[in-house]
């Protein structure tokens, strides 16, 4: 099952221990990430950050765990992810769950179809000590590993 | 039982907090209807649910539905998710 996280990270996707100042940056990065291994246009890395300065924090969903994305749009063209850890964490301004050292960027083309994804990704993202490996990993390899 | 659980897009937070808060009702044997929504989709199908899942940041969003509204600040947390929903139904 959680063969589809891997495959929902396209080349391109996986960014380790990246420098950034603040959320924006964290949001360009994993909007870049998701543009380069060809899920969405650029567009869609406004549609992100729009998203977040229209609502907020409310994306760091776990401690230390920001999932950045959009609605679906026609600036999806595939359903995909994109993997960054930060070498500092960053306060994205959560009351309970900052500062964020690993931000997962999403992209979905509708609704319903990435819903198997989901429940792949909250399986590795629940599991603290699969979270830390990804955490410290500067090789993408590892990462490819831990979350197969 | 209805529930709803609600976050800005309706394609993360909300899809993760639906799935985690059905192992929690399983694993309690209670039969409820869990559907994820954007807030406006929330806002315009949910008066019916009896409980609003949601992230702290955005309970203010949903302030006057008549369901209750739960807010659940690590989407992960099942411990938390079975607390808080334990304590809401009584």
């Amino acid at each position: 099952m959680t063969m589809q996280v891997n495959a929902a990270l396209g080349a391109g996707a996986i960014l380790l221990q990246q420098n950034a100042a603040d959320w924006l940056e964290c949001f360009k990065l994993a909007g870049k990430a998701l543009v380069d291994s060809h899920r969405v246009t650029e567009t869609y890395i406004h549609e992100m950050i729009s998203a977040f300065e229209e609502l907020g924090p409310y994306m760091v969903i776990a401690p230390g765990i920001a999932l950045a994305h959009g609605r679906p749009s026609a600036a999806v063209i595939e359903t995909g992810l994109s993997l960054i850890t930060l070498k500092e964490p960053v306060a994205f301004g959560s009351e309970s769950n900052d500062p964020v050292r690993l931000v997962i960027g999403l992209a979905a083309v509708d609704h319903d179809s990435h819903l198997d994804l989901m429940a792949a990704l909250s399986q590795i993202l629940m599991d603290e000590t699969k979270v830390n490996i990804l955490l410290q990993a500067d090789k993408e390899a590892l990462v490819r590993q831990t979350l197969s | 039982m209805k529930i709803i659980a609600v976050c800005g897009m309706g394609i993360g937070t909300s899809v993760l907090l639906k799935m985690n808060a059905e192992k929690v009702l399983e694993a309690l044997g209670i039969t409820a209807e869990v559907q994820a929504a954007d807030i406006s989709k929330a806002k315009r199908e949910g008066h019916e649910a009896d409980i609003i899942l949601t992230t702290p940041e955005l309970v203010y969003q949903l302030e006057g539905m008549p369901g209750k509204i739960i807010p659940i600040s690590h989407v992960f947390d099942l411990i938390e998710i079975r607390e808080k929903l334990s304590a809401a139904l009584g």
